[in-house]
């Protein structure tokens, strides 16, 4: 177990987000490194000011799909967030934002939630990859 | 005597997947080598996750019971 899990999050809705934290969580409980590459609107999605408000679902989840998230949650679910954050207690997470994305968004580092450990290119994401599998999201 | 004296328990019930787990493993790095921990979940993956996670990390399930959908697992920490 000691290669680690790439996780690469382009797509910032909170299904696919929920998803990924719990691969990463699960992956982190296991004592595999974990490292979570930024891009796009995931990357949005981790912004201080935003990381908390409601991201909508993915366009197949229709008003069907949305009910049974929001069950979900009402039954005590935790937020993707924090259980990126209970992944990250956990040791071993790395959650790194792609610069180009940053670029792209216009974004500073401080403007990120302090779960994001800081930013990178896709050469230092696939260096710390290393042989490990990588899963795009 | 082959009774076991838990050291520490986690009530994981009604927490979803993967946070039984996640806790779990939490709990465990707080506490010493042979030490019990006892763990209440009512995920339905907990019988395959903790069986997996037992094996992988080498903490092993000394007891396993199911009451009226509740899995319990006492642990050892390796």
């Amino acid at each position: 177990m000691t290669e680690p899990l790439n996780l690469v999050l382009f797509s910032g809705t909170d299904d696919r987000l929920t998803a990924a934290s719990v691969l990463a969580a699960g992956a982190a409980a296991l004592g595999k490194p974990v490292n979570v590459f930024l891009q796009y609107w995931a990357l949005d999605a981790f912004r201080r000011e935003r990381i908390a408000v409601d991201h909508g679902l993915a366009p197949e989840a229709g008003a069907e799909g949305r009910a049974h998230v929001d069950a979900l949650r009402a039954a005590g679910q935790a937020s993707w967030a924090d259980t990126f954050r209970q992944a990250k207690e956990l040791g071993g997470v790395d959650i790194e934002a792609c610069s180009l994305s940053m670029d792209l968004l216009g974004i500073e580092e401080k403007d990120l939630d302090p779960i994001v450990d800081g930013v990178e290119g896709v050469t230092a994401f696939y260096l710390n990859a290393g042989e490990g599998q990588v899963v795009f999201i | 005597m082959t009774t076991n004296t838990i050291d520490r328990q986690l009530d994981a019930k009604g927490l979803a997947c993967p946070l039984p787990i996640v806790k779990t493993a939490q709990s465990m790095k707080e506490m010493v080598s042979g030490q019990l921990l006892e763990v209440l979940a009512t995920d339905r993956g907990s019988v395959k996750d903790f069986a997996a996670w037992s094996k992988s990390t080498g903490n092993e399930i000394v007891e396993q019971t199911t009451d009226g959908g509740v899995f319990r697992f006492v642990l050892r920490k390796k």
